[in-house]
């Protein structure tokens, strides 16, 4: 079943995932999610509609920048829920720097933290495989209290 | 004070819920002891040494009576009777049971109270000075900035899962009582040559196992930057900030390591782009909070002095007096004054109120302050708004609350951490220390000679006791599972803020009361008129207290 949530509901996930150490040899029509480090060395040869990118906590937003406006994917991987250094990429490549692409939670992302990740400019979730999948979508509606002063 | 509009008491109405469902999954097994902590954390939830202890924010220190009514509510029904307020103006029940915690989050609810970002590594509960508004030395009120910080930074949803833990302070007045330089940010007041109004501002400043004194980051921030410049600084802590050791992860190491002009020239750069934008506060905004804010005048009860009372004999004047020597402070207006009940009598753990006394403290700001009650961070409470016609009727009041000592800012006014009675980080006990000072230095004529001493104890280096900056400081440690107290002298807050350097080995417990009367000794000695202990330790050095302290001992 799909871990991954757009929009509200569950859908397939047209994207395959790649560590650092993969070749990024799509198949023809494939979706590929690249490390940055291995999409910054392979970008111009690769289909630009069907490559996206990976982003590790400590990573730089520099390198993605002149792409943003192509770019139709950006995920930011959390190794621990705990990290919190993914929703301050988030809110820069959303808010400085007006990337409108899919921004897409990936790692160890669990219920309790989907609404936050969701204010903090992310729209996709790829859940952590144990998370029971109902309670994940209740999970948006946590607060139905909206902010007054932050946008 | 602040009223909750409806949209604060959706969220913490939300709150309550998503925490009766995050515990229901806790306790049903279905959520992991480390999945749960930092949600429980950030619900102010500890596991303690014998219970779980709750830790309630009183935003910026400011409680209303009935709000205070029902933190006694909740001491009596969930708790042994009696709450702890903590020197970042919290309140801590110390005996409650995990899953009625839930329960407890609703009661608060309705009195517009939470538990939210009491702990965990997020910005935690704003603190100011407890003389806000009334203080006669204040540039303007911070409260309504205070308040302002707070609606920014509960639940904001970038900055939950921080490196480390992160506490900010606002004042207003000349003189800084909020310690902000031992903040991770500190604000002060300021105008601008052009009268523009805005803020000082201090980062990397606190104590804990790495004390240090705040760097000066920014002379003047015009106010209405005030949210877009902390963000600024929350993102590059938030980015950049070590993740891999706890114990170098608060904002202070970041700043060191990147110098502070490194650590500005970053903020300066996040600032560009936060500068003016959809945070930036208008002026309606500023009007609208200093509207909650506006002076009290609080309806003075019918005229009651000392004149009236049967009691009244000479003994009776002089205690008046002596209180009102100590815990009566200057309000701006000269028909007012400013209480403080002192939580520090000697045999109760310092910082601890009763269920009764609270209700008794609610009733007498009711009657004398119009309803409002702020918390200190030297963990006593205190009054605002009091006619000082008022004056004796409200000495009677707080003395037959026990809450009359006149010992504020004198040595038995001692500030000190719950210790390792009850918490589980603490390498030793600090309240059976406090008490032992407090008994061995209970001649209030001794004490009022001695004048303004600050005395502070910690029993971890986590510092909660702020041993750091006590004019004289103590702190428990652990030596092969003994507990023995280390000394420190000459620390201070506010104007010339300083650590307190260690005299020397530590020190059983039962040694402690012995080693502060050498100290004291030494003051007395050397003091010129009028001089307080703080200033003749900046003036003769710590030499002469060592001396008498090991040299007698040797």
């Amino acid at each position: 079943m799909s871990r991954l949530i757009r929009d509200g509901q569950f859908i397939e996930d047209c994207w395959r995932w790649l560590d650092a150490d993969e070749a990024p040899a799509p198949a023809p029509g494939e979706h590929l999610i690249l490390p940055s480090a291995v999409w910054q060395a392979h970008r111009p040869g690769l289909d630009a509609a069907r490559t996206g990118v990976w982003l590790a906590p400590d990573d730089g937003l520099a390198p993605l920048l002149p792409w943003l406006a192509t770019l139709p994917l950006i995920a930011i991987r959390f190794p621990v829920f705990t990290d919190g250094r993914g929703y301050s990429l988030a809110r820069l490549l959303r808010g400085r720097h007006g990337y409108a692409g899919e921004l897409r939670a990936v790692g160890d992302v669990l219920r309790d933290q989907l609404y936050f990740l969701q204010r903090s400019g992310f729209d996709s979730f790829a859940l952590r495989v144990d998370q029971p999948a109902e309670e994940a979508l209740a999970a948006f509606r946590d607060y139905r209290w909206t902010p007054l002063s932050r946008g | 004070m602040y009223r909750y509009n409806p949209t604060d008491q959706q969220l913490v109405d939300d709150r309550v819920a998503q925490f009766r469902d995050q515990m229901g999954r806790f306790l049903g097994g279905r959520l992991s002891e480390d999945e749960f902590r930092p949600l429980r954390l950030q619900n102010g939830l500890y596991v303690q040494r014998h219970a779980p202890m709750l830790r309630v924010a009183i935003p910026y220190g400011t409680l209303a009576a009935p709000q205070l009514r029902k933190l006694a509510d909740i001491a009596r029904r969930y708790d042994r009777g009696y709450g702890h307020f903590t020197t970042r103006c919290n309140i801590q029940f110390n005996w409650v049971r995990l899953e009625e915690v839930p329960d407890i989050l609703a009661e608060l609810a309705t009195v517009q109270m939470h538990a939210i970002q009491t702990s965990g590594n997020c910005i935690r509960n704003i603190t100011t000075d407890p003389f806000a508004g009334v203080a006669a030395d204040e540039l303007f009120d911070p409260r309504p900035y205070c308040e302002i910080v707070r609606q920014w930074s509960t639940l904001a949803p970038e900055f939950m899962f921080l490196p480390r833990k992160f506490k900010i302070a606002i004042s207003g007045g000349a003189e800084d009582r909020a310690a902000v330089r031992f903040h991770d940010i500190g604000a002060r007041a300021r105008h601008a040559a052009d009268g523009r109004i805005g803020f000082e501002i201090h980062v990397g400043g606190g104590l804990g196992r790495t004390p240090m004194v705040g760097r000066l980051l920014k002379d003047f921030l015009p106010r209405e930057e005030l949210l877009n410049y902390f963000e600024a600084i929350l993102r590059v802590y938030n980015r950049h900030g070590r993740r891999d050791n706890k114990y170098k992860a608060r904002i202070k190491i970041l700043v060191k390591d990147l110098s502070l002009e490194g650590f500005a020239q970053e903020v300066e750069d996040e600032w560009a782009w936060t500068r003016g934008g959809p945070a930036t506060l208008s002026e309606e905004t500023f009007r609208r909070m200093e509207a909650f804010f506006a002076r009290h005048d609080a309806v003075p009860a019918p005229g009651d002095d000392l004149a009236d009372d049967p009691a009244r004999d000479r003994a009776h004047d002089r205690a008046f007096s002596r209180w009102q020597a100590r815990n009566v402070s200057a309000h701006r207006d000269a028909s007012r004054a400013v209480v403080t009940l002192s939580l520090k009598k000697a045999g109760v753990p310092p910082g601890d109120a009763t269920a009764e006394q609270m209700d008794g403290i609610a009733n007498l700001a009711e009657r004398y302050s119009a309803g409002e009650i702020r918390v200190s961070h030297e963990q006593n409470l205190v009054l605002p708004h009091v006619a000082r016609r008022d004056l004796p009727a409200l000495w009677r009041g707080a003395r037959a609350l026990g809450l009359a000592t006149p010992n504020i800012g004198l040595l038995t006014d001692l500030v000190c951490c719950p210790g390792g009675d009850f918490c589980s980080l603490a390498n030793a006990r600090s309240i059976p220390v406090a008490a032992a000072i407090q008994q061995r230095f209970d001649d209030l004529d001794y004490l009022f000679d001695l004048g303004p001493l600050e005395l502070n104890l910690s029993g971890c280096v986590n510092a909660c006791g702020h041993h750091h900056i006590g004019h004289i400081g103590i702190l428990g440690v652990d030596k092969n599972k003994e507990e023995w107290y280390q000394v420190t002298v000459g620390g201070r807050e506010g104007e010339g803020a300083a650590l307190g350097r260690v005299i020397g080995p530590a020190f059983a417990a039962g040694q402690i009361p012995d080693v502060i009367q050498r100290l004291l000794e030494v003051y007395l000695a050397a003091r010129a008129e009028g001089e307080p202990f703080i200033e003749v330790v900046e003036r003769i050095g710590l030499a002469p207290f060592k001396a008498r302290v090991y040299g007698a001992a040797a």
